[in-house]
């Protein structure tokens, strides 16, 4: 394991800068998640560390050495790849074995079989290990992908959403699992996702990416309760962060350039016993929680109802915001 | 439901129409494998039976075409022939019978295996050549690229006869006419560029994760190419392999104004067997027979290749 930076790392194609400038370390054993859009450039920023791009500007280092043009063969990384990454000719075991079984490494045989039926024991795919990759389910096969990772120890795992595909169940337990393997073994991995569980559950620290650029990076938590910006803000938290227009509230005091006030749910209090400005437009049953839609004016407002409310359609509530976020014209965040 | 469903079943065919796309291809099939199937019985026939009039349907079978096409012989007159010692086989007693003895093998052997050689050498060559070449216009930025893909493409544009005198002169100039060495090369020229644009689809249907996957697992690009995309190519390189075999095997024009001894191939060696005494319609459709089975037998040997292979989009997930 080692620590991997990206330098001022930017890649083009064509016009499109798929990432600019963007300067990242992942230190030694540590696990960073990397969120952002589609198009944002998260698997640009992977496949630049593997090398399987070149960099335009800017330099890789893993473990304090340049690697900016070595072959990725050399560079000692493992990827699981988005889709369609397990060779198909192959069986399960020999897709596994793969890695081990290259000129670089030259694995003992007896070896790879250990190490195959650990990591398949604990993926769930033992079962499986003499079907052909392409005799598998979308699932068994970003498993047996992220297996063909784990059977190395890298320097680093770049993992590109591998429990994408996975139902919730799986794909709870597998981010245990990762995780525990992960802090087991002192893994440094980058990992990109769209769930916000796991970025939250997972992460030391999260880097947002915003259209090539790399907006901010912090642990969880400062991501999720100090965001730099709404586009940050709005990437964590289910429902999302309610973003409404300064003139809603009047009487709060705000930073002169505050333009946009950002308020979670959990910040959210609704007051039953006042007469209020909002009214309750819409509930939502989704089972364990209920979805309040309130409209503020013109303006909708989704926060969770608490299991105590007994509110119905057309109440009108009075709101109080707590710790609100404030944003300026360009969404940037302002501190009082 | 499920009886409706399956009634209007979009990939199920009815048995109607199936019967009746099942009664034309057996009619396509019998027409184009009639010519063949006369080919083959005349092979059998003697040559009185092969100009009978009208066509002999029912015959006494015989290879006396085989053994002419084999042999070289001269006519004689009866009184050397009965001096002669018996006959000592089947081929001998046919051919003295029709006053003529054998007097050697004929060129036929020869000139098969430069069919053989000629064919083979540059189908391999021209997928060896066409697999590197498809792989990189597949894979990597290259200047140029469509124009480069249009220029040999335009290569199998032009008629062959077109190009043939040139092609003659500069032959003669170098010391490649009537060589297997040079109707090798010809051959593959011609033959690189169906196999480059045939094999650049197939390639680009595999998704370049799979190598890209293999050279982080530790593999260089060449290794990856071999390990990864040859395996998947192989429905591609069978296909392809078909197509300039059957070029390379049946090519007449080039044949013709090229070779004429040494590296004669069996295409313009055919006719000429009609000459060697009178018209010997079973001699040349014997050569004709065995001309045919080689690529009967490879097109059989890869026939499942063929049919992945030119249905590869459609069957492909
Ligand atoms: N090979 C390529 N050629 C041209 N443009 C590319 C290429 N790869 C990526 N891009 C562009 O670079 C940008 C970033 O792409 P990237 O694949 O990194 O996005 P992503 O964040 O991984 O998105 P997703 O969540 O959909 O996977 C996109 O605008 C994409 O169109
Ligand atoms: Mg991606």
């Amino acid at each position: 394991m080692a620590e991997v930076a990206l330098i001022n790392a930017t890649k083009r194609f064509g016009d499109v800068a798929a990432i600019g400038d963007v300067s990242l370390t992942v230190a030694d054993g540590e696990f960073v998640v990397l969120l952002g859009p589609t198009g944002a450039g998260k698997t640009t920023t992977l496949r630049v560390i593997a090398g399987l791009e070149t960099l335009d500007e800017g330099a890789v280092r893993i473990g304090g050495r340049e690697v900016s043009k070595e072959a990725p063969a050399l560079r000692d990384v493992a990827f699981v790849f988005q889709q369609y990454s397990l060779y198909p000719h192959l069986s399960v075991y020999d897709n596994m074995a793969f890695p081990l079984r290259s000129p670089t490494r030259r694995v003992p045989e007896d070896e790879i079989r250990r190490s195959i039926t650990e990591i398949a024991r604990m993926l769930h795919i033992d079962h499986k290990l003499q079907n052909k990759a392409t005799r598998l389910s979308g699932g068994e096969m970003q498993r047996v992908a992220i297996g063909r990772a784990l059977v190395r120890h890298p320097s680093i795992y770049l993992m590109d959403e591998p429990l994408s595909s996975l139902d919730a169940k799986l794909r709870q337990e597998l981010r245990l699992e990762l995780k525990r393997i992960q802090r087991d073994l002192g893994a440094t991995m980058l990992y990109v996702t769209h769930d916000q569980v796991e970025a939250m559950t997972m992460a030391s620290r999260i880097g947002v990416l915003k259209q090539g650029k790399l907006v901010q990076l912090g642990t969880p938590r400062e991501i999720y309760e100090d965001p730099a910006e709404t586009y940050v803000a709005t990437r964590l938290g289910q429902p999302r962060i309610n973003l409404m227009p300064r003139r809603l509230f009047p009487s709060l005091p705000t930073p002169s350039s505050a333009e946009t006030i950002g308020v979670r749910t959990e910040h959210l209090k609704i007051d039953r016993h006042h007469q209020g400005a909002a009214r309750v437009a819409r509930i939502e049953h989704l089972g364990d929680q209920r979805y309040l839609h309130l409209s503020l004016e013109d303006h909708s407002i989704v926060t969770l109802a608490g299991h105590d409310t007994d509110l119905d359609v057309g109440d009108s509530v009075a709101l109080q915001l707590e710790r609100p976020l404030f944003f300026d014209r360009d969404g940037m965040r302002v501190r009082p | 439901m499920s009886g409706l469903s399956t009634a209007h079943s979009v990939v199920e065919p009815s048995a109607t129409s199936k019967r009746v796309a099942g009664a034309l291809v057996i009619a396509y099939a019998l027409i184009t494998l009639i010519p063949l199937l006369w080919i083959v019985l005349t092979s059998f026939k003697t040559p009185p039976d092969s100009i009978a009039y009208p066509p002999k349907l029912m015959f006494q079978p015989s290879i006396e075409g085989y053994c002419n096409l084999f042999t070289t012989r001269t006519r004689q007159t009866p009184e050397y022939l009965a001096a002669m010692p018996p006959p000592t086989g089947y081929c001998d007693r046919a051919v003295r019978s029709r006053n003529m003895v054998i007097a050697g093998p004929s060129n036929v052997i020869p000139r098969f295996t430069n069919s053989i050689i000629i064919a083979f050498g540059s189908t391999f060559l021209a997928v060896f050549l066409g697999t590197l070449a498809a792989y990189a216009f597949s894979r990597f930025r290259i200047p140029l690229k469509d124009d480069l893909l249009f220029f040999i493409l335009s290569t199998r544009m032009m008629p062959p006869i077109a190009v043939a005198i040139p092609i003659y002169l500069m032959y003669r100039e170098l010391g490649l006419s009537d060589t297997l060495l040079g109707m090798i090369l010809l051959y593959t020229a011609v033959n690189v560029s169906l196999a480059v644009w045939l094999l650049k689809g197939f390639i680009d249907e595999i998704p370049r994760e799979y190598e890209e996957a293999a050279m982080i697992d530790g593999y260089t690009r060449l290794q990856a190419f071999t390990k990864i995309v040859l395996p998947q190519a192989t429905t591609g390189i069978a296909a392809t392999a078909i197509f300039c075999m059957i070029f390379a095997w049946n090519e007449y024009a080039f044949a013709v104004l090229l070779t004429s001894g040494e590296a004669q191939t069996m295409p313009p060696f055919i006719p000429f067997i009609i000459g060697e005494g009178g018209q010997d319609w079973p001699a040349v459709a014997s050569a004709t027979t065995l001309f045919l089975i080689p690529i009967v037998v490879f097109t059989v040997l890869l026939r499942k290749h063929l049919l992945r292979g030119i249905t590869f989009g459609a069957v492909r997930k």
